[in-house]
């Protein structure tokens, strides 16, 4: 008798994704990025009431800016740092040789000023902050990136690159905890108008090492960041399809952002993992997306 | 032991280490989860301990005392 076939593999078996041999590197079909579009336009409704400030980055950021926020205290097995061959004539050949080889080439490789962006906000808070201090009333962005992790893995859920998409908030720390309030509840409602099962829960993030240990239960018992959780892989493994984050004032310090009253700003952002979400009303709706009931389509594509 | 804990949170934890009781909130005082992991590592190098994984909490480093519990628990494990 065969194993019953993965999520991946059906996946791959119904075109949605192609493979590219690497875990967690996958093109997506015509017929996948239009379920994306769809995620991607009801997540943008329900911020466009604050009107926020559409920005989009590159996939890299600034490795200036990547080394000063932090993230490599915190997530140095997650990070992707762009390398380049910046070597002479003679350490080409020497490059061209041991390929040849098949031998290690990329000894020789030299950082650039490019990191791969681990989150959709990180390139945001600098460029913020170059503007002066916020408006009165503070400042909302729409941020929406490819984001790289690297962390290879089987589970479809967990890639490599994955694109997220982001409202974030900056202001005083009432004026942001408010946002946050309000976005946990809308975050809610649009994942009960996709007909999905989700628990609410605070993060477990993969901090590094045992100091990571210490930090992430830090950030459970000050409630920092919520996810929202779906099954996904299977009915026992919850993944989290949107996260509610509160930094308080880190960076806010980290990059010198002052309120319009000349405050430390504090900042938050509201996360929608676009994979993870399509994945999720795949698999509780079934690969037959004509099929899928009509109040999800007309969420996500204003059909019906 | 506490003179000693002083001397390491003084250098790790980014607070005013002289202002402040051995039971006063470190935490509160400003120490960053960043900084609380500088002042374990700094902690086990000063004490030749390592915190067991179920005392890696905000709790256990939340105060001068706290700390001093601690360490007296995981010294104790190493007398015995």
């Amino acid at each position: 008798m065969s194993e019953p076939r993965t999520f991946l593999q059906e996946l791959l078996d119904a075109g949605l994704f192609i493979d590219t041999g690497v875990k967690g590197l996958y093109a997506r079909s015509g017929a996948f990025e239009h379920l994306i579009s769809g995620i991607d336009s009801a997540f943008a409704a329900l911020g466009a009431p604050e009107r926020p400030e559409v920005v989009r980055f590159p996939p890299g950021m600034n490795r200036r800016h990547f080394e000063k926020s932090g993230y490599l205290k915190s997530f140095p097995q997650l990070a992707g740092t762009v390398h380049a061959f910046c070597g002479s004539h003679h350490d080409h050949q020497d490059l061209l040789g041991k390929l040849a080889e098949d031998e290690d080439w990329t000894g020789g490789q030299a950082a650039t000023d490019v990191v791969l962006t681990p989150a959709a906000c990180y390139p945001l808070y600098p460029v913020v902050a170059q503007r002066g201090p916020l408006p009165k009333g503070g400042a909302t962005f729409d941020l929406q990136s490819y984001c790289f992790r690297h962390e290879p893995s089987d589970d479809p859920a967990r890639m490599q690159l994955f694109r997220m998409h982001e409202i974030v908030r900056l202001g005083a720390s009432d004026e942001v905890v408010e946002f946050r309030a309000a976005w946990l509840e809308r975050g809610q409602a649009l994942i009960n108008r996709l007909e999905l099962p989700f628990t609410l829960d605070l993060a477990n993030d993969p901090f590094f090492g045992r100091g990571g240990k210490l930090m992430a239960a830090g950030q459970r018992s000050q409630q920092l960041k919520f996810e929202l959780l779906v099954p996904i892989r299977n009915d026992d493994q919850l993944t989290a399809c949107l996260s509610f984050n509160y930094h308080q004032d880190h960076f806010g310090e980290t990059w010198g952002l002052r309120t319009h009253d000349g405050d430390v700003a504090h900042t938050a952002c509201i996360g929608v993992g676009l994979e993870r979400t399509a994945l999720a009303l795949i698999r509780h709706h079934g690969f037959d997306v004509s099929a899928w009931p009509t109040g999800v389509r007309r969420t996500l594509w204003g059909e019906g | 032991m506490i003179d000693k804990i002083r001397a390491v949170v003084g250098e790790f934890a980014g607070v005013d280490i002289q202002s402040l009781a051995d039971d006063a909130d470190l935490y509160r005082a400003g120490m960053t989860s960043h900084a609380s992991v500088q002042v374990m590592l700094g902690l086990e190098e000063a004490f030749d301990v390592e915190f067991a994984e179920d005392m890696l909490t905000p709790e256990t480093f939340a105060s001068i005392a706290a700390i001093g519990r601690a360490i007296e628990v995981l010294t104790a494990g190493a007398a015995a």
